[in-house]
């Protein structure tokens, strides 16, 4: 499948609606439940209304009649006594979905850390051995079935985590870490962008949750932790130059270069991702010349410059990011 | 029929909605013109390798008949937005590394007044795109020119050379000075003359 199929499939999920995870199913089952009351209510006050208008009237009962009065009274108790339990009703139910979202994850909950930027994802699988940490952007491979406790960090404004389909929204607040927990039953790739404005490109803030089967996350991972291949044809050796030299290398990093900057996405193996750009465009040679030579024009206000590059020197450079599988 | 007038006759009633309206049109007047500081234009130059500034002087001392060249404008020497983009540029890039948060360590100090090359924009310019000997590396074809215009904007605000508006007002972490926008312009340091050099 293209990579523009397969996105253009993830959109049409997008939707709390459509929930593919234990959480996102509480939330949706917390909704239908509001909206069925809801309604009913709703058609009861319509109807309520029409009787109230369309009644035949008879002769006119004076103002202080007692039994009349009682009779108001009891009505108007009866109907704010259910308003008031209805609405306790729901209260109950939103704490209890609201606990059980975010009770604590066992020892057996994978840990990963998202840090929100502008308008990128980075994305930290960490370990007890540094070696073995892995760093990507934009893509939280994760595996299917099994919990995840997201560490969610912010780098300069207020964010927000939202994979509509699997999980509940929560925010990454800079100098306050908060935390998250989900879990994709089934392998699949759900969609996922950032809730809270955070300037210029805040719209083009999304990112994939990728759910593997738990043997193909593992090889995922294990490719994710090596450094990056070293280029073997003399067009991607010339590549490599290129990044080395220009601006490149002042904000991202390539692990096994001297490439080490964090400010940009890391692209150590930037060729094994769908996406380029936040999940704005599919990642494609064509896309990823226009992004480099000038971004200013698909996400207006990015960090990235735009980039002046010899035309054969952008096709190694090109030619050398295809390589980063 | 009864008529309330609560203008009290029709004539004041045409003048107060003829005050009414140049107040609105003040207004918007006023509010576009306010929109015009905060220009955004991210369609900026590609990096280069080579300045792209015309020859820039440090020192106004040169053969033949003087010639009057006024200090060339940073483009964003006016824009709260670029001067806060280079604040975060300033750390991103390392800038910080040396030279701290102005007030200087291994590189000098960039809050004072003293200025080896220069304090004009295309002079703090020239100094990122060139390097300066002993420790200032070069940084040109590795920041876009419209980059290192922010950076420059930022690093004037931090001696008071840019209006007090425009100048940032609010760190993304810890303080660990006072606002760019609360320092007030840096005194000349009188002397760097040992006083007993000076007196003969």
């Amino acid at each position: 499948m293209t990579a523009s199929g397969m996105l253009s499939l993830i959109q049409q999920s997008h939707s709390v609606l459509n929930p593919s995870s234990p959480q996102a199913r509480l939330i949706d089952r917390l909704w239908d439940a509001m909206y069925l009351v809801s309604v009913i209510v709703f058609l009861l006050v319509v109807a309520a209304l029409l009787w109230g208008t369309f009644r035949r009237r008879g002769p006119e009962a004076p103002e202080t009649d007692p039994g009349r009065e009682r009779s108001l009274t009891t009505a108007v108790s009866i109907a704010t006594a259910l308003t008031v339990l209805i609405l306790f009703g729901f209260l109950i139910y939103d704490v209890a979905v609201g606990r059980q979202l975010t009770r604590g994850f066992g020892k057996e909950a994978l840990q990963i850390r998202v840090i929100g930027h502008q308008w990128w994802w980075e994305v930290q699988y960490r370990d007890s051995i540094p070696k073995n940490w892995a760093t990507t952007a934009n893509e939280i491979h994760i595996p299917a079935g099994r919990p995840v406790a997201l560490e969610l960090l912010s780098n300069d404004v207020i964010h927000s985590f939202w994979p509509p389909t699997i999980s509940q929204k929560r925010d990454l607040i800079p100098g306050k870490d908060n935390s998250l927990w989900l879990q994709a039953d089934t392998p699949g790739v759900y969609r996922g962008q950032c809730a809270e404005y955070c300037g210029n490109q805040h719209a083009k803030m999304g990112f994939l949750v990728i759910a593997d089967r738990p043997d193909s996350f593992a090889s995922w991972l294990a490719r994710q932790r090596d450094t990056a291949l070293t280029p073997t044809t003399a067009l991607t050796r010339r590549g490599q130059e290129v990044f080395l030299a220009s601006t490149c290398v002042m904000c991202h990093a390539i692990s096994g270069t001297p490439a080490g900057s964090r400010i940009g996405p890391d692209l150590t193996h930037l060729a094994s991702r769908q996406t380029i750009a936040a999940g704005t465009l599919p990642n494609t040679r064509g896309n990823l010349a226009g992004w480099i030579v000038n971004p200013q024009s698909i996400k207006p206000g990015t960090r990235m410059p735009p980039n002046q590059l010899d035309p054969n020197d952008l096709q190694a450079l090109l030619a050398y990011l295809e390589s980063l599988k | 029929m009864a008529f309330n007038r609560p203008f009290g006759s029709f004539a004041s009633l045409r003048m107060t909605i003829a005050s009414l309206r140049m107040t609105i049109f003040a207004t918007t007047v006023l509010t576009l013109v306010g929109c015009q500081r905060e220009e955004r234009n991210f369609q900026g130059m590609p990096p280069s390798a080579t300045s792209t500034m015309p020859a820039t002087r440090q020192t106004g001392l040169q053969p033949g008949p003087p010639v009057r060249s006024g200090p060339m404008n940073g483009p964003y020497e006016q824009n709260a937005y670029g001067v806060s983009q280079g604040k975060t540029l300033y750390n991103q890039f390392n800038c910080s590394g040396c030279h701290f948060q102005g007030g200087g360590g291994i590189g000098p100090p960039l809050m004072d007044d003293q200025w080896v090359y220069g304090s004009s924009p295309e002079n703090i310019f020239e100094t990122i795109v060139e390097g300066r000997p002993n420790g200032m590396p070069s940084f040109g074809g590795k920041i876009s020119p419209d980059q290192i215009w922010q950076i420059t904007a930022y690093v004037r605000s931090m001696s008071g050379l840019l209006r007090k508006d425009v100048a940032t007002g609010r760190n993304d972490d810890m303080q660990v000075r006072s606002q760019e926008q609360a320092a007030d312009k840096a005194k000349p340091v009188q002397s760097v003359i040992p006083p007993s050099a000076e007196r003969q």
